[in-house]
């Protein structure tokens, strides 16, 4: 995770050009009430693809459960009545299943459908402000263009010019599709109805510490000035994340590519212990830095 | 040996039951509702949300702990949508729709509305005037299976039959007003999204619902049952067409804004006018169960001109004065 929120751009005079936008790197700016920028990452296509899906799955599942259910106690019970309450149910479930499972998942506190929950995805206001009723309703509403228009298209047949019409249809149906692809924080038609947008909210969990100095210290090794003086903040992002995944082939490697690069002389130690060791070191060096006012980007940042 | 120890350990060891704490709040908040928090934990969650903020912000300038600031980053985004998000309580977010919001939101759609109706009206009155001259031009406004046999071939006795036909019993007649109404509101919804296309489709549907309408009264009419075939329509009809008269109107204001959204920029003014919109949608689909009971029950039930002409009434009259009843303005 190397990417950084855009900063907040300075005021500029009234009468200069507009800057060129900052490419979309896939994160979005989000200053809370207290001044802290939350930096969301916005979902990718694939994510909400793969929930969009999975939320068809469940209603086809569902109804298609409730359809032989109920065609169950339809036989079963034989009764004239009973027909006309089976019909009922059958097609209130299939008008609220296609309408309103989506208004009902995200219009509750998590804002998610279960397959957005899967998929680790919110639905947010796009100016970060309370997201209300209303708005989950109209960007769901907006599905009836985006999802079942293009479709009837698709499927649709003609011959002539029905299947001139249809084949226009079914690249007008496209571009509401696609909409999506051409804009900047991957919104559908209904986001901008609603003015809403998905982020990605995963659950992280708090991983212990690796700078646990007193255990490092104990074990003996130090490194001089110099020697921890070869890289900096993407270099130990880096080796946090091979300690963290822990795969004993590239630690075996990493931990060989260091040694070479400080020319080590210590000894023959366990590469877990190296790196923990080296890791430590660096961190502290490289904060006591920070707090001076020193950050230093990479190993080619050099003062 | 404390001071070997890095700011940013010691800055995580002190603070971190802090977080953990607020994580299980969160976690008990989103899986069991909010109505389960007790009354100290509410007013513990905000405090510990601003603390675990200005964690984040330190821990972004002292910590080069990459998995810190990840976590902080997810717990201070859950936590802010919790502390700033919609608290909505559904009873009362329902009471609220129906005293306040939805005919707010009709009101302020006055003008779109307005324009719904006369398209519908010029697509009906079109119709009504091509299908009288020459009934060839019926089925160019009717789907035939929608007509169901009520076609310029039909005898005007099959026709009068279609219009007092009354069931042996009230077999089936809750299966045919739930048909309706989930048919119609699909429609209306349909309608409603097709605004967002710049409001053309949304008034080609508009002409041509009208232009269903009017080449039925036409045929009837040829019949000379005009007056009995108007009060089998609208015993119904006021309520559901007046529905898609409003689903109308809701998609053109939102084409409307996004075609010319004046001093705000598109964006902001789409979504605008898509909420808003939204709301007098919730109501269209409100209305149109309505009109499927009257449709589904009371037609084939009350076979009674009279009857059916003071039903038609009183529903429209009841329609117009609980959205246009001037009412003093609650601040929101």
């Amino acid at each position: 995770m190397t990417a950084v929120g855009k900063p907040l751009q300075a005021a500029k005079p009234a009468k200069a050009r507009k800057p060129p936008r900052e490419p979309f790197d896939g994160w979005r700016e989000l200053v809370t009430p207290e001044g802290v920028d939350l930096r969301l990452r916005v979902g990718t296509y694939a994510e909400r693809g793969l929930a969009l899906l999975l939320d068809f799955l469940i209603i086809t599942g569902v109804l298609g459960v409730l359809t032989i259910v109920l065609l169950i106690v339809a036989f079963a019970t034989r009764v004239t009545w009973m027909n006309e309450v089976v019909a009922i149910v059958w097609l209130l479930g299939m008008f609220l299943g296609r309408n309103f499972y989506f208004f009902w998942f995200e219009a509750r506190q998590r804002a998610a459908t279960p397959g957005k929950r899967a998929m680790g995805l919110r639905v947010i206001t796009a100016d970060g402000g309370a997201l209300t009723a209303d708005a989950v309703f109209a960007r769901n509403a907006m599905r009836e263009v985006e999802v079942f228009l293009p479709l009837t298209f698709f499927l649709a047949q003609g011959e002539g010019v029905d299947a001139a019409l249809v084949g226009l249809g079914a690249i007008w149906g496209g571009v509401l599709v696609l909409f999506p692809l051409f804009n900047r924080d991957r919104r559908r038609l209904g986001d901008l109805a609603a003015g809403t947008m998905v982020v990605k909210q995963p659950k992280v969990r708090l991983q212990s510490d690796l700078a646990d100095t007193e255990r490092t210290a104990s074990s003996g090794i130090a490194f001089t000035g110099p020697q921890l003086d070869a890289y900096g903040i993407k270099e130990l992002h880096v080796l946090e994340d091979v300690i963290r995944v822990g795969d004993r082939k590239a630690m075996t490697e990493v931990a060989a590519r260091i040694r070479a690069k400080i020319g080590w002389d210590g000894g023959d130690i366990a590469d877990r212990t190296f790196l923990n060791a080296y890791y430590a070191a660096l961190r502290a060096r490289l904060e006591s830095r920070l707090l001076f006012g020193r950050r230093r980007k990479d190993k080619f940042d050099v003062d | 040996m404390a001071e070997l120890q890095l700011k940013s350990w010691r800055f995580r060891a002190e603070r971190e039951q802090d977080w953990r704490r607020l994580e299980t709040l969160l976690n008990k908040a989103e899986t069991q509702g909010v109505e389960r928090l007790k009354r100290d934990e509410l007013l513990e969650l905000p405090l510990l949300y601003r603390q675990a903020l200005s964690s984040l912000s330190v821990a972004r300038s002292i910590s080069l702990d990459q998995s810190l600031t990840a976590y902080l980053e997810t717990l201070c985004t859950r936590a802010y949508f919790f502390v700033y998000g919609a608290r909505t309580r559904w009873p009362q977010r329902v009471a609220r729709f129906f005293v306040r919001d939805w005919p707010a939101s009709i009101q302020a759609l006055w003008r779109e509305t307005v324009v719904s109706f006369l398209l519908m009206a010029v697509g009906t009155v079109a119709a009504y005037v091509l299908v009288l001259r020459d009934a060839g031009w019926f089925f160019s406004f009717v789907d035939p299976e929608l007509a169901g046999g009520r076609d310029p071939m039909a005898t005007t006795a099959s026709l009068r039959e279609t219009l007092y036909d009354k069931p042996d019993a009230a077999d089936g007649l809750g299966a045919f007003a739930t048909f309706l109404f989930t048919h119609n509101a699909q429609v209306a919804l349909f309608a409603f999204a097709l605004g967002f296309l710049l409001c053309l489709p949304t008034a080609a549907l508009m002409l041509m619902t009208g232009g269903m309408l009017g080449a039925f009264v036409a045929l009837f009419a040829s019949r000379g049952l005009v007056a009995e075939e108007i009060g089998w329509l609208m015993i119904h009809g006021t309520t559901e067409l007046f529905a898609i008269v409003i689903a109308g109107a809701a998609g053109f204001s939102i084409g409307w804004a996004v075609a010319f959204p004046g001093a705000r920029s598109r964006v902001d003014a789409a979504a605008e006018a898509g909420r808003r919109a939204a709301t007098a949608m919730a109501g269209v689909v409100c209305m149109l169960a309505v009109a499927g009971v009257l449709e589904g029950f009371a037609r084939q039930l009350v076979t009674n001109d009279i009857a059916r002409y003071a039903i038609a009434g009183v529903m429209l009259a009841g329609w117009l004065a609980y959205f246009y009843w001037p009412r003093t303005k609650v601040p929101a």
